[in-house]
């Protein structure tokens, strides 16, 4: 099946020559989440920009339901919702008002049951004849979401959807952004939150420095990327690592009541049963073992972190 | 055509007229009030007539011109400036609108509210002087012709500017300097000949000028150079718009 969203040889630079994508390939899966990840700077804005058509691309393609941004930009745009990720909103409109020229904006004619179904869902409907002016930040938020889709949108890039806004919030436009997916819209976002990526996304992708260093499903990404950790809890403690366990690169917490053991769940032997065998032939006894697996989190700044090493050298 | 698009923001901005009724209308019209007084009145008295026309009546073109022009520089500028300067601007690039729609909309809206103080100043004349419009179709053409022009100009002004005086800095230091030296309140006849000659460099003779000529029939050129030099500003305009669309200066990078 064609990807919804096809980005071939992306490039973009500013004037002054500094290089904010590189060679950008990419595809998007109609119907999925796909987490862009990245830190500041990373290119991530630029790149949705791009397909939103606010920003023009120094060279290379995109497509949307097959449709190029550039030459049929009016059906591409017709198709895409973008939540930007500055709280840019009017100030003396309403929010009914800024969420119907919003629909209008798009070409749609006037649907007052869908706005009114928009502002229910996103706990706004009580506010649809407050000024913006008068919202909180996280209303306003919402009422960016509400603008985004109101043209009723097949692809949606939501870019740093919750940033500043509270758990509570959060966690609500969570559901408001599963729906859209069960309602058959791709969601492409992009945040700080990694917790976020790791409770949404289907897939996820990690820019760094204007170039893409991965696209992986998020789940093999965690199973292939993912390490864990065996935390053995002894009954005595301890004032070093003895001898005859460093072999095992084994951590001594820092109350020395608590071993460490990190293995790879992806390699052929995990090193746990010579561990628990080398433990009792030291005659360490242990009252606890409890065994943790890397966030999505660590793994991204592993990567991250990784790539800068490789640049330093 | 996304003309649905076009009305979107057409409509927003009538509305932020609606919200700033006093600063967009009313203000003015009060000052026109004011120039009716101090040089209709005052001024006025010790001038009888220019080229037949009483001095009341002759300035009345020269006045709503003034307005015309500095109220559509500065409502469409105003108009493309503030999204850009606030960020709402993300949602018009992303909207299945093309450029000269986005045009359209912005400039459309400010030339009408200029057509609209244009003849709310023309209506507020008549408590002060006799009025006679010798050509009313032509008054209308050039009235809408001059408030597209000029909001065309606004428009660019807007992507222009990068900051609040930029916005003012063309209304106030050549528009209006223009405007009161292209024959708002004297024919350029009055003037010595070299002055004469040195004011038809100046655009806004040709505006005042055909204004004035739809009124009384009478002006300081031809109504034919009248039209064609509004006609050219208004060709000049377009490209300038045509080019920073194309290249997306000011708005894509």
């Amino acid at each position: 099946m064609q990807p919804v969203i096809q980005i071939q040889n992306l490039q973009k630079s500013y004037k002054g020559g500094f290089q904010a994508l590189k060679d950008i390939n990419l595809d998007i899966e109609k119907g999925e989440i796909f987490a862009l990840l990245g830190p500041n700077g990373a290119g991530k804005t630029t790149l949705i920009s791009i397909v939103c058509g606010i920003v023009n691309a120094t060279s290379g393609s995109v497509t949307a339901d097959g449709f190029d941004i550039v030459r049929d930009y009016r059906e591409t745009r017709s198709r895409i919702g973008l939540v930007p990720q500055e709280l840019t909103t009017d100030a003396f409109e309403t929010v009914w008002d800024t969420v119907s020229f919003s629909r209008g904006l798009f070409g749609k004619a006037p649907n007052p049951a869908h706005i009114e179904k928009i502002l229910k869902q996103l706990s706004l409907w009580e506010k649809k004849d407050s000024k913006i002016m008068t919202l909180s930040g996280g209303m306003k938020r919402r009422v960016l979401i509400a603008k985004a889709l109101s043209h009723e949108p097949s692809i949606l890039f939501l870019d740093e959807p919750t940033a500043g806004v509270d758990v509570e919030l959060r966690k609500d436009m969570w559901e408001v952004v599963r729906g859209l997916q069960q309602s058959g819209v791709t969601i492409i976002l992009t945040t700080h939150y990694i917790e976020e990526a790791e409770m949404m996304a289907d897939r996820v992708g990690v820019i760094r420095k204007g170039e893409i260093i991965l696209v992986e499903e998020k789940n093999a990404l965690m199973r292939k990327l993912g390490e864990k950790q065996l935390k053995i809890h002894l009954q005595q403690k301890l004032d070093a690592v003895p001898d005859t366990l460093k072999k095992h690169g084994l951590e001594l917490g820092n109350d020395g009541e608590t071993l460490v053991y990190t293995y790879d769940t992806a390699a052929g032997r995990t090193g746990i049963t010579g561990l628990l065998s080398d433990l009792s032939e030291a005659k360490i006894r242990f009252n606890d073992i409890e065994t943790s697996e890397r966030s999505l989190e660590d793994i991204f700044v592993n990567l991250v972190h990784e790539d800068e090493g490789e640049d330093e050298e | 055509m996304n003309v649905r698009g076009i009305l979107a923001i057409y409509k927003f901005e009538m509305a932020r007229t609606g919200r700033t009724l006093m600063q967009s209308i009313v203000s003015p019209v009060l000052s026109t009030c004011l120039y009716f007084i101090v040089f209709g009145a005052a001024i006025g008295s010790r001038i009888t007539e220019v080229d037949g026309v009483s001095y009341g009546s002759f300035i009345v073109p020269g006045l709503i011109m003034l307005s015309l022009l500095t109220q559509s520089v500065s409502n469409a500028s105003f108009g493309i400036y503030f999204p850009r300067f606030s960020g709402t601007i993300y949602e018009i690039l992303s909207a299945p609108v093309s450029y000269l729609e986005i045009v359209i909309g912005y400039a459309g809206a400010a030339a009408t509210k200029s057509v609209i103080l244009g003849t709310i100043i023309l209506a507020t004349a008549g408590f002060f002087v006799d009025l006679h419009v010798a050509h009313p179709f032509v008054m209308a053409g050039f009235l809408i012709l001059t408030s597209v022009t000029f909001s065309l100009l606004g428009f660019i002004i807007g992507i222009w500017a990068d900051g609040f005086e930029k916005l003012q800095i063309v209304p106030l230091l050549v528009i209006t300097p223009l405007t009161f030296l292209g024959g708002t309140f004297y024919s350029i006849d009055m003037l010595p000949p070299i002055w004469q000659k040195i004011s038809l460099l100046n655009p806004v003779v040709y505006l005042v000028s055909g204004f004035r000529w739809a009124f009384y029939d009478k002006g300081d050129v031809s109504i034919v150079a009248s039209f064609v030099m509004s006609m050219v500003f208004l060709g000049i305009c377009l490209a300038l718009i045509a080019w920073i669309f194309r290249t997306g200066y000011r708005l894509k990078d």
